[in-house]
């Protein structure tokens, strides 16, 4: 706040300044401050967006002087993935917790149109554990570990000449999420005449295409300067390598060709000293509290609206979080009350169909076992008929028999043989 | 977004830390010890501010003694002092004062007439008690002995001993708190300062001339007492803890655990947090739930190998 607005601000409240009369010693103040912070240690949180094998890893080794254990990726990755690791780092008494997280895949899809989802849908991500965080009953902002993205480093191709649709595509749904540094990689492929003109036409199209990239602050007097005339040469050409090369008689960080050295550290070969200088040295609490202030602040307010609280009514009448909960809750038990009888009258229905199922089954089946019954007994009386038919034959043939035999006996006593033989004729005829 | 398209894409519910983050050997300065001047230069364009509560008896000194620790008396009485009312009434002001580009602003909320029930001449009473009890668990509570320059050396020390033992019988935990003190160096400064609580205390807002030097006092027929004079009174120990050194903790102690105590409190009273498919996470289910936070998504894709990647 400028010291006009401070003072318009205070007498507002009606507020006055008084003059001390003698030393305090509040001055201590941002001593305290600072005394507390390095007791929490820092927190600092960075997304390298760039294509496979432009260099992300190699600047980020530079950058921070080590060598944090990777590998190289390889170009057959389906989709985008994005890669986050976490290393603790120690510089005289200030304490960082660094997380670094890498796109894998990035731009060797054949399809790219959904390449910068994944990026999208990490920020987001860890915007919304911040919020469940804050939101929670029991919290404990303070030892929480802030996996907010606080800078994206964003890596252009060192084509020469212009973005690609795969970069403004993404940068473009980016920007309204993350602080964007855009920064060309591998600049030592470009000369510096092609360089000049290379930086002014990215710019021009990020700018005709309405992204938003990171502006280094220009309010405090101190750094305004510096980061106007840096904010000038974005995008940073940079070049990174952990290789220590002799020149002279120093040992420096460069990458050795046939035709000469390229330093890393040297300001005449690239801009990897700007690059670092604003990142950490000047602007990184900046970039934490952008993060904070209004990434995450307006990916909050989406958030809470899209739940259904708002700050004012229908009436335009101040609403408190608690009227929102109320009447969310009315809403959520309405509802639940709903669903509730729904199912229950599901229910009911289920066993009532299946009660006339099970019933009907078992009507079929009695009437399955009266027709078998009826049946068996029609045969049955089929068969006794049959029998007594039977019955009655036989007796009939015995009485014939004995009837014959009678005969038979007669005749052959009284004629001889010869009527035998018609009578034999006769009984077989008879049989 | 189309849910079918979105399924390939990673799962993105874990965050990125594991739990024992490796230590890395940085080759050569990188510039991160730049972060503490800028969160200077951020301090020092936002400014400070600190709210004050003096409680007691009327006539104590409770004005003066804010008065002497900010060192503003030169302006006019009224502004921090208050005149005495019967009524209960809490009365607050607030000022900016400057130091050196830091800019403080300060309110004071003094409690007019509430304390004049209190009479603890001899040693804390059931109502103080209770009273203490209270506020220790709201706010931060410093207690002092005011108008010192009644006590003798040797009765001061009774009466802090008497104080102590009050404080130590009923369980009321003034600040420093032994419970807040994060590390040994911690735990020996304050003990230090809790041998010496409370402070007996003088206020002056009247500058005299002793020994050719200009001292802050109180000028009687038998001798001035130096306000800022260890010998003769503990001001300067009073000053310093809330001042010197202490003054972020105050804050920080206020914000981190006051404030968030309140905010349990009064959460879980109105009971306004619902529970159910709807509101996942905002409410944990059961107070004593770590504060890891949660997959707040389902997993849309199966995990892969590497467990760090998403």
């Amino acid at each position: 706040m400028a010291s006009s607005e401070v003072a318009r601000h205070l007498k507002r409240e009606n507020i006055r300044s008084l003059t001390m009369s003698g030393h305090v010693g509040f001055e201590s103040l941002p001593d305290q401050l600072v005394n507390r912070s390095i007791q929490q240690g820092f927190c600092f949180n960075i997304l390298c967006v760039g294509e496979t094998g432009i260099g992300k890893s190699t600047l980020i080794d530079t950058l921070f002087n080590t060598n944090f254990e990777d590998y190289e990726s390889s170009h057959f990755c389906p989709n985008v993935k994005l890669k986050a690791q976490t290393y603790e780092l120690q510089e005289s008494n200030v304490r960082l917790k660094l997380t670094i997280v890498n796109t894998v895949g990035f731009g060797d899809q054949i399809n790219k149109e959904e390449s910068y989802q994944p990026i999208v849908d990490y920020i987001d991500a860890q915007f919304e554990a911040y919020l469940q965080e804050e939101l929670k009953i029991k919290r404990s902002l303070f030892t929480y570990h802030d996996s907010r993205i606080h800078v994206c480093l964003y890596f252009i191709s060192p084509t020469g000449h212009s973005l690609k649709t795969l970069d403004l595509l993404t940068m473009k749904n980016l920007d309204s999420k993350v602080n964007i540094i855009p920064v060309i990689a591998k600049a030592d492929t470009v000369s510096k005449t092609e360089l000049q003109e290379f930086k002014i036409k990215l710019m021009s199209e990020l700018v005709s295409n309405g992204v938003q990239i990171y502006q280094f602050p220009t309010d405090d007097d101190t750094i305004a300067k510096d980061n106007a005339a840096m904010n000038g040469l974005l995008p940073f050409a940079v070049v990174g390598s952990m290789d220590a090369v002799k020149v002279g008689n120093k040992v420096v960080k460069a990458r050795q060709y046939p035709w000469g050295v390229v330093q890393v550290e040297n300001e005449n070969h690239c801009d990897f000293v700007k690059l670092r200088e604003m990142l950490i040295c000047t602007n990184m609490e900046d970039l934490r509290e952008q993060t904070h202030t209004r990434h995450y602040e307006l990916y909050r307010r989406c958030k809470l609206e899209e739940m259904g609280f708002t700050d004012v009514g229908p009436e335009n009448k101040p609403v408190s979080l608690q009227e929102t909960y109320e009447a969310k809750r009315h809403e959520f038990h309405g509802e639940r009350q709903r669903k509730e009888e729904e199912m229950k009258q599901m229910f009911v229905q289920r066993v009532k169909e299946k009660e006339a199922i099970l019933k009907e089954a078992e009507r079929e089946l009695q009437a399955k076992f009266e027709h078998l019954k009826r049946l068996h007994q029609e045969e049955r009386m089929k068969l006794e008929e049959k029998r007594r038919l039977l019955e009655e034959e036989i007796i009939a043939f015995s009485k014939k028999k004995a009837t014959s035999e009678i005969f038979h006996s007669q005749s052959f006593l009284a004629t001889g043989s010869n009527l035998r033989k018609d009578k034999d004729r006769k009984n077989s005829n008879f049989l | 977004m189309d849910p079918l398209r979105r399924s390939p894409s990673p799962c993105l519910s874990s965050r990125p830390s594991s739990p024992s983050t490796p230590p890395c050997e940085m080759r050569g300065p990188v510039g991160i010890e730049a972060v503490l001047d800028q969160l200077k230069i951020k301090a020092m364009k936002m400014g400070f501010e600190f709210n004050i509560m003096v409680v007691g008896q009327s006539g104590l000194g409770k004005s003066t003694m804010v008065n002497t620790l900010f060192k503003v008396w030169k302006s006019n009485p009224p502004d921090l002092g208050v005149p005495p009312s019967q009524t209960l009434q809490l009365h607050s002001v607030t000022h900016v004062i400057e130091e050196n580009g830091v800019k403080l602003k300060l309110t004071v909320t003094d409690t007019p007439g509430f304390g004049d029930q209190i009479n603890n001449d001899n040693c804390l009473r059931p109502l103080d008690i209770e009273f203490l009890q209270r506020l220790c668990r709201t706010v931060n509570v410093v207690p002092v002995i005011a108008r010192a320059d009644s006590l003798t050396i040797e009765e001061r020390e009774a009466f802090r001993r008497r104080i102590q033992q009050n404080l130590r019988t009923h369980c009321i935990n003034v600040y420093p708190q032994m419970c807040f003190d994060e590390d040994i160096n911690d735990r020996t400064l304050n003990s230090k300062l809790r041998e010496r609580i409370p402070f007996a205390v003088v206020g002056a807002d009247q500058e005299h001339l002793v020994n050719g030097r200009c001292v802050l006092g109180r000028k009687t027929n038998w001798g001035v007492i130096e306000v800022e004079n260890m010998a003769h009174c503990e001001f300067p120990l009073l000053r310093d803890l809330l001042i010197r050194s202490h003054l972020q903790d105050l804050k920080d102690i206020t914000h981190n655990v006051h404030y968030e105590n309140y905010r349990v409190i009064r959460l879980n009273e109105s009971h306004l947090l619902p529970r159910g498919p709807g509101w996942v996470n905002l409410a944990p289910a059961s107070p004593g739930q770590l504060t890891t936070p949660r997959p707040f998504k389902v997993c849309r894709g199966a995990h892969d190998d590497s467990d760090d990647e998403f």
